[in-house]
C-alpha cells in the first residue's frame, strides 16, 4: 500500500469538492433540512405519544444516524460515479493503484464528505430542538462507527455493480439504501416487523444499531451485546463486499466493462 | 535494440466472438509503431490488453521484460496512455490534474516535472484554468502532460490528434518525434491518420478481424502493394483480405 498514491486519489476528490460551492452546500443541505424535519416530527410524537416521553430526542437522534449512513454510502458511491462521469475511469484503471489503495482513499474520502454534512446538522439540534446527540455517551462513537463501515459496505458492494455491469448499474445505487431502511427499523423497535421480516432485520447490523441508541435514550442502559453483534454482520458484510469488489474488477477485465465505462 | 514491448500469440474472446485472435509483435526502444486497422480489427482491445484492462483469453505479454500478468503494477508505473475518449476531471485545474496524476504515479520532484512538460507542451499559462473550459487542442496537450508525467517507458497512443486542427496537430507530432528521440522511448500509435503513421513510425501492423494481415515499413508495404501511399495500401488491405493472404 503506498499512501503517496492514497493521498493522491484523495487530493483528486478533495480538490473537486472545494473548487465548487454547490457541492459543499450539496454536502450540507441535504442533512440540515432532514434533521430540521424530524425535529418537528420528533417534537410532535414527543407531545402525543407516551412512548417517546421519557426521550424527547429519540427520533431525531435515529434521524441522524441513518442520515450518517446514508451519506456515507451515497458519499462512497458518488466518488465511484464521478469517476465514470468524468470519463476518468480508464486514466484512474490505468495508474499504478493498487485495489487496495483505491479502496482506502474512498473510504478516508467518503467519510470526510460525511462529516461535512453530518457536523452542521448535530449543531442545528440543540439550539433549534434542545437535543444532543452526545446524550448517547461514548457509544455513540460505536454506533457510529458500526453505521459507518456498513455504509461503506454498501458503497462497496455497489461499486462492485458498476465495476461488472457498468453505468447501467447506477439506479440501483440511488435505490440500496430505500430497499434496507424498512428492515434496519431505524424508527420504530423490531416487533414492529411481521416475524418472517424480523428474521431479515437480525441479518443486518442495523437493527443491532438502533435498537441500541432507542435503549440508551429511553431505558438509560446500556446492552453491550447489541454493539457486539453489529460488529460481528459488519464484519461479515465487509469482508463480502471486499471479495465481491475483487472479484468484479477481475470480471470487469474479462468482459472489457474497464475500457467502455462511461460509454 | 531491446525490445520494450513483447506480444506473443495474444488472443481476446468475447464469448464466442474472437476479437483477438493470436497476434504477436514486438516494439523496439526508441521506435514508433503503427497499429492500423478498421474500426472493430482489434486495435483498442489489443491496446487494453496491454494496459491491462483486459485479460487475454490466452497469450503473454512482457514490458521492458516483465510478465504483465504478474507485474501489473511495476508495468503500470513505466507506461502511460492518451486517447480522445477519456478525460482528466474536467472540474479541476490543470495544475491539480497534473499534480494528483504525479501522486498517483509517485512522482519524485513534481513541481520540476510540470514545469518541464508544461514548457516542452506550452502550457504553462494553462496551469490554472479549469481542465473542462479548454479547448480541444489545449485538452489535447494537457493530457499528452498527463500520459508523460511519469516519464513512461512506454508510451499507448490512440488516435493522438484526432479532432486537432493542422497546426495543433503537427505540433503534437514534432513534439512527439522529439521526445523520443530524446528518452528513446517506445511508442504504439493506432491512428487512421495516415500522413502521421507514414511521418511517425518506424513501421506499422496492419489488422483486420482481430488478426495482423500485413506489417512492415510504410515504405516497403507501399512498394509491395504498388500503391501511391499509406492510405491507399489501408484501403486495399481493408477491403480485401485474402488477395494478400
Amino acid at each position: 500500500m503506498s499512501l503517496t498514491r492514497i493521498y493522491g486519489l484523495f487530493l483528486r476528490h478533495f480538490y473537486l469538492i472545494t473548487r465548487s460551492f454547490p457541492r459543499i452546500l450539496d454536502l450540507v443541505y441535504w442533512p440540515s433540512i432532514q434533521i430540521t424535519l424530524w425535529g418537528f416530527i420528533s417534537n410532535f410524537f414527543a407531545t402525543h405519544t407516551t412512548y417517546y416521553n421519557n426521550a424527547v430526542g429519540v427520533i431525531l437522534t435515529c434521524a441522524i444516524l441513518y442520515d450518517f449512513l446514508f451519506r456515507t454510502s451515497i458519499g462512497f458511491n458518488m466518488l465511484f460515479l464521478e469517476e465514470i462521469w468524468s470519463r476518468n475511469f480508464t486514466n484512474l484503471f490505468i495508474a499504478p493503484m493498487r485495489i487496495g489503495e483505491i479502496l482506502t482513499s474512498l473510504v478516508i474520502t467518503a467519510l470526510i464528505r460525511s462529516l461535512i454534512g453530518l457536523v452542521p446538522a448535530i449543531l442545528l439540534t440543540s439550539p433549534l430542538f434542545g437535543i444532543s446527540i452526545l446524550d448517547l455517551g461514548i457509544f455513540l462513537f460505536f454506533l457510529f462507527l458500526s453505521l459507518y463501515i456498513f455504509g461503506i459496505t454498501l458503497g462497496i458492494l455497489v461499486s462492485s455493480g458498476l465495476l461488472r455491469f457498468g453505468p447501467s448499474f447506477e439506479n440501483i445505487a440511488w435505490s440500496t439504501m430505500f430497499l434496507l431502511a424498512p428492515f434496519g427499523c431505524i424508527y420504530y423497535p423490531i416487533e414492529t416487523l411481521p416475524e418472517i421480516f424480523q428474521k431479515i432485520a437480525y441479518a443486518l447490523p442495523l437493527v443491532y444499531i438502533f435498537e441500541e441508541a432507542r435503549n440508551i435514550l429511553i431505558n438509560q442502559t446500556v446492552n453491550i451485546e447489541n454493539v457486539y453483534y453489529a460488529f460481528i454482520w459488519n464484519a461479515f458484510y465487509f469482508s463480502l463486499s471486499i471479495a465481491l469488489f475483487y472479484y468484479s474488477f477481475n470480471a470487469a477485465k474479462n468482459k472489457g466493462t474497464l475500457i467502455n465505462m462511461g460509454e | 535494440m531491446k525490445n520494450l514491448i513483447e506480444v506473443k500469440n495474444i488472443k481476446k474472446n468475447y464469448g464466442k466472438k474472437q476479437a483477438v485472435k493470436g497476434i504477436s509483435f514486438n516494439v523496439e526502444e526508441d521506435e514508433i509503431l503503427g497499429l492500423l486497422g478498421p474500426n472493430g480489427s482489434g486495435k483498442t482491445t489489443t491496446i487494453g490488453m496491454l494496459l491491462g484492462l483486459l485479460k487475454p483469453t490466452s497469450g503473454q505479454i512482457f514490458i521492458n521484460n516483465l510478465k504483465l500478468e504478474e507485474n501489473r503494477i511495476e508495468i503500470l508505473e513505466m507506461i502511460n496512455f492518451i486517447s480522445p475518449y477519456i478525460e482528466l476531471p474536467k472540474k479541476l485545474t490543470v495544475k491539480q490534474n497534473l499534480y494528483v496524476y504525479s501522486k498517483l504515479y509517485k512522482v519524485k520532484n513534481i513541481k520540476e516535472r510540470i514545469e518541464y512538460l508544461s514548457e516542452k507542451l506550452r502550457i504553462g499559462e494553462l496551469l490554472n484554468s479549469i481542465t473542462g473550459e479548454l479547448s480541444s487542442g489545449q485538452k489535447n496537450r494537457v493530457s499528452l502532460a498527463k500520459a508523460l508525467v511519469n516519464e513512461p517507458k512506454v508510451l499507448l497512443l490512440d488516435e493522438p490528434t484526432a479532432s486537432l486542427d493542422p497546426e495543433v496537430g503537427d505540433f503534437v507530432r514534432t513534439f512527439l518525434e522529439e521526445y523520443k528521440k530524446e528518452k528513446k522511448i517506445s511508442i504504439l500509435l493506432a491512428s487512421h491518420n495516415m500522413n502521421e503513421v507514414t511521418r511517425l513510425c518506424k513501421s506499422v501492423l496492419m489488422m483486420k478481424n482481430g488478426e495482423i494481415i500485413d506489417q512492415g515499413k510504410p515504405e516497403d508495404l507501399i512498394t509491395k502493394h504498388g500503391r501511391a501511399n499509406l492510405e491507399e495500401v489501408f484501403l486495399k488491405l481493408s477491403r480485401s483480405k485474402s488477395e494478400f493472404n
